[in-house]
């Protein structure tokens, strides 16, 4: 017997016959094609399927900008897997904005700081909870036995609400008047109402009644104020037949939806909006019961309004015709109820208090103030009730110190001017001045001149890496916490923020981790500290709400139109103070941009915000700012340019647009994050490392609404 | 390899042999390549059918064995552990904390099986990573209160007799696809005798076309 090639053809052919007549075939085929769908071929796709389960609804209030939305939390099992609008809610009925609706990426943020951490050398390493807040309490007993306790700082984002009570209330025990907050649109209400109508007062807008909305430069639906709100009082003003006029040196959104833009000069509103009311002053259209109000310093107002701001002469500075001022002046006169507005952009930039009270003075002389559609003022919402601080004598004497500065900016620059620190210890608490401040590098080198830096943030961001120690907190999905409405809307709500799931991370509540330091002081201090934990404490300090808030989730302070005419006092437009001028020599102005995809405070905008903004905002890495063909000769749109401003130079993306004045750079905020996160950070320049801090005369406020800038062709 | 070479090879070399017809040493060959056919044809018809099941599953034992019987005669029928939520969604295996409606750190019976669940989940609080026989692949959708409330369907008709069952048999994992061995079917040549045999898009096909008149449309189950 021999083996052939016969005897192999008849193996091969047998093996193959016998292989396609058995299922390996067919089986193999159907499995391969199955295969192509699973994540062994594809890792990059999910690698998991979301998990089955039960699904759940739960309620709770958006914390991420000051706009206090209910929101809906829908969870599979125990796991948020999608955050919606709350229906019926007083704030948002129902809506979201794109930011609270990615809400849930921050809780797997990159960022996120899982364990408190301490600063060695130029990096961070782990240290337990207890020693952390060991740590802190002995560095600020330091300071407070060296008898200046006025040398502990905090920086928060806003006055109101019982996290920041609770710093207050530790500065104040600690014996500090240094409490400070990021410049935010609130503060800025208040600060009008307070020079115009007096001590504890705020404002707020009924623009959802309004038939008439004249807006200086308000982002209406750019993230002012509340939103949603705001996006809702928009939605319905074509069914309402209400106007909106906005005055904006840009195309915004906001001026595009309105009925007319006024592209005015940027940093000429205040001379536009006096110019109004002398136009309202000459021909009579105020409301006489109205001005009757005005006790102080009105006849000098009118007068100055009317030999300063007559149109003619405004008309060359805001480059807005006579003619257009005073029948633009005229219709808001005569509207039913008319409204102006101020806060440019999302109102926590920038601001000049000439401005913002040249503004109201317009709402003051037609008189819509307490009325339907117009302007309220009122009490500021006092709805927290702290226990009355105990001081000793040390916090006695500290606090009756002067504040190391008036504003944020003052404080940082006292810092950075001083020889000896000035500042021995500050606590920031959500706020990011290392990235939101005009002149980023002033804020940073005042940061490293000031001895200890105790950063209490979810996130490793730009202020969180200048800290000494981390206190890693709770983010809004993970926490209990009490949102007061802020930002000019018409109502007081106070919502009640509540933990939709377990924290992901070693991380606590805010509130605990001051709790916690103030009990780990002395004596003195810790006696003021005498709550169980933070719930405990949020519960005493809002139990005239506390009930509405645990049942309902929010709880309407005011929703009633306030009684009564207050009383106007125009003395200090009277004095006519003057206007801020953009810092430098340069022929064009760079002013910066609020996009509603974007965020430009506390928290960086989400993975997906980002994901969503537009390539004429940012192109791959790269920040596009907005140019009028007409202002530069030789530059064509995505030309990469160079522009220069007193406070640096960057690389970006020129986008020529009409809808922008000649003369004028728009750059959007938000961009150019340099922490840890790869789907947000490095992405584009951050417009607040160009342009540096301006203080306006008397006031003391950052007014910088821009800088004179440079561009040409890299 | 031809004929004709064949020939003039046997001649050169076997001229001084034992004087075989080149006719039937031919047959031989052919014979011999025939025998070499079959034997190939038959080894792999039978490693396809038989081996290559067992090297394309792998085996994966239960946390511990369930028994089913045991729990119907006590809980009652299917949906007492498997049911329907008030929003109408399926709840599949029950989470640990629906044993515990009937369990407790106190076990009821004398089972090893109980002995470890008690000791492993019940104490710890961790739910019990069981293997589902007839989980699909994550492209399909699957409503079951479509099938079997509003169709009135058994759930015996998919899932065969699992709730007689006494013991869990292993888990057959498809090594390439991850899947379970229960939606090919046991039979590797995919044939079914009772409608719980398979449970392929073929299957499901089957059925519709029988009850509906329409084997249904790739989006319904396809999302």
């Amino acid at each position: 017997m021999k083996v052939d090639r016969r005897s192999f053809l008849g193996l091969g052919i047998g093996a193959v016959a016998g292989i396609a007549v058995s299922p390996v075939g067919i089986k193999l085929t159907d499995d391969s094609s199955i295969l192509t769908q699973t994540t062994k071929l594809w890792p990059w796709a999910l690698d998991h399927p979301p998990l089955d389960g039960a699904i759940v609804y739960e309620n709770s209030v958006c914390s991420l900008c000051p706009g206090g939305c209910g929101i809906s939390v829908r969870k599979i099992d125990d796991r948020p897997v999608k955050i919606e609008g709350l229906a019926d809610y007083p704030i948002n009925d129902g809506g979201a904005c794109l930011h609270g609706m990615s809400g849930l990426q921050y809780l797997y943020d990159p960022a996120r700081i899982k364990k408190p951490m301490i600063k060695k050398g130029d990096s961070f390493e782990e240290i337990s909870w207890e020693d952390a807040i060991s740590l802190v309490a002995g560095k600020l007993s330091d300071v407070r036995k060296s008898g200046s306790p006025e040398k502990l700082a905090c920086i928060t984002d806003k006055e109101h609400g019982s996290v920041s009570g609770l710093l207050q209330h530790l500065l104040k025990a600690f014996g500090s008047p240094n409490f400070y907050t990021m410049p935010n649109l609130e503060s800025y209400l208040e600060t009008v109402a307070q020079q115009i109508h007096g001590n504890g007062k705020t404002l707020s807008f009924d623009l959802e009644n309004s038939d008439f909305v004249l807006s200086f430069g308000a982002g209406i639906i750019e993230g002012w104020g509340s939103p949603v709100a705001c996006f809702k009082a928009n939605a319905t003003r074509k069914q309402r037949h209400a106007k909106l006029y906005q005055v904006e040196a840009r195309l915004s959104n906001t001026a595009a939806n309105a009925n007319k833009w006024i592209p005015a000069v940027p940093g000429t509103e205040a001379d536009l909006a006096l110019a109004m009311c002398a136009v309202i002053l000459n021909e009579n259209l105020f409301n006489s019961a109205a001005t009757a109000n005005m006790y102080a310093g009105f006849s000098k107002f009118v007068s100055v309004v009317q030999t300063e701001y007559a149109p003619a002469k405004i008309a060359k500075i805001t480059g807005i015709k006579e003619d257009d001022i005073i029948q633009i002046a005229r219709e808001f006169a005569t509207a039913k109820m008319p409204v102006a507005v101020f806060g440019k952009g999302k109102g926590d930039g920038a601001q000049s208090l000439k401005e913002m009270a040249a503004v109201h003075a317009l709402n003051c002389l037609v008189g819509n103030v307490n009325k339907k559609g117009g302007v309220f003022v009122q009490d500021k919402a006092q709805y927290l009730e702290f226990p009355a601080v105990k001081m000793d004598g040390i916090a006695s004497k500290g606090a009756a110190k002067a504040r190391t500065g008036q504003y944020i900016g003052q404080m940082l620059d006292a810092v950075n001017a001083s020889a000896e620190p000035v500042v021995e210890a500050l606590i920031v608490y959500n706020a990011n001045p290392c990235y939101s401040l005009h002149d980023t590098r002033r804020v940073k080198q005042a940061m490293s001149k000031i001895p200890f830096v105790v950063s209490i943030s979810s996130f490793l961001d730009e202020t969180a890496m200048e800290a000494d120690i981390i206190l890693p907190c709770h983010t809004f999905l993970e926490r209990f916490e009490d949102v007061p409405s802020s930002g000019g809307f018409s109502k007081t709500v106070v919502g009640l923020t509540k933990p939709v799931v377990n924290p992901i991370f070693d991380t606590k509540n805010a509130g605990d981790c001051i709790i916690e330091i103030g009990k780990a002081l002395d004596q003195a201090v810790a006696a003021n500290f005498e709550w169980e934990n933070y719930e405990d404490c949020l519960q005493a300090v809002t139990s005239s709400i506390w009930d509405s808030l645990s049942e309902e989730g929010y709880a309407v302070v005011s929703d009633t139109i306030p009684s009564g005419s207050p009383g106007v006092d125009v003395s200090f437009l009277a004095q006519n103070p003057a206007t801020v001028q953009a810092q430098g020599d340069f022929n064009l102005t760079l002013i910066p941009v609020d996009n509603i995809r974007l965020l430009s405070g506390a928290i960086a905008a989400s993975a997906f915000a980002i994901k969503t903004v537009s390539d004429t905002v940012l192109t791959k890495k790269e920040t596009v700012v907005e140019i009028n063909p007409l202002t530069v000769k030789g530059l064509k749109d995505k030309d990469l340019a160079t522009l220069t401003t007193p406070m640096g130079s960057a690389n970006v993306r020129v986008h020529l647009n009409e809808g922008i004045r000649p003369g004028v750079i728009g750059m959007v905020e938000g961009l150019g994050h340099t922490f840890d996160n790869k789907y947000v950070s490095n992405k584009g320049v951050n417009v607040n490392d160009l342009i540096g801090q301006v203080l306006e005369p008397g006031t003391g406020l950052d007014a910088a609404f821009g800088i004179k800038a440079k561009i040409s062709r890299a | 390899m031809s004929a004709i070479e064949n020939k003039s090879e046997n001649r050169s070399t076997e001229n001084a042999g034992e004087g075989v017809s080149e006719d039937t040493r031919d047959d031989k060959g052919l014979g011999l390549g025939v025998i070499f056919f079959l034997v190939a044809f038959v080894v792999c018809f039978l490693s396809g059918t038989f081996l290559f099941p067992k090297l394309l599953y792998s085996k994966k034992e239960q946390p511990f064995n369930f028994d089913h019987a045991l729990h119907t005669s006590e809980a009652g029928d299917c949906e007492a552990c498997h049911y329907y939520r008030e929003d109408g969604t399926y709840s599949g295996n029950p989470k640990l904390a629906s044993c515990l409606d009937c369990h407790s750190e106190e076990p009821l019976g004398e089972t090893e099986d109980e002995a470890i669940f008690v000791e492993e989940y019940v104490v710890k609080g961790k739910e019990i990573p069981w293997l589902v026989y007839s989980r699909q692949p994550d492209c399909v959708f699957f409503s079951h209160a479509a099938h079997t409330i509003k169709a009135k369907m058994d759930c015996v008709e998919c899932h065969g007799h699992i709730g007689e069952s006494t013991v869990s048999r292993p888990y057959e994992e498809n090594r390439l696809t991850g899947y379970s061995r229960d939606i090919w079917g046991k039979n590797i040549f995919g044939i079914k005798k009772n409608s719980w045999d398979r449970m392929k898009m073929d299957d499901c096909a089957e059925c519709h076309k029988e009850r509906t008149g329409h084997q249904g449309y790739c989006f319904q189950c396809h999302k």
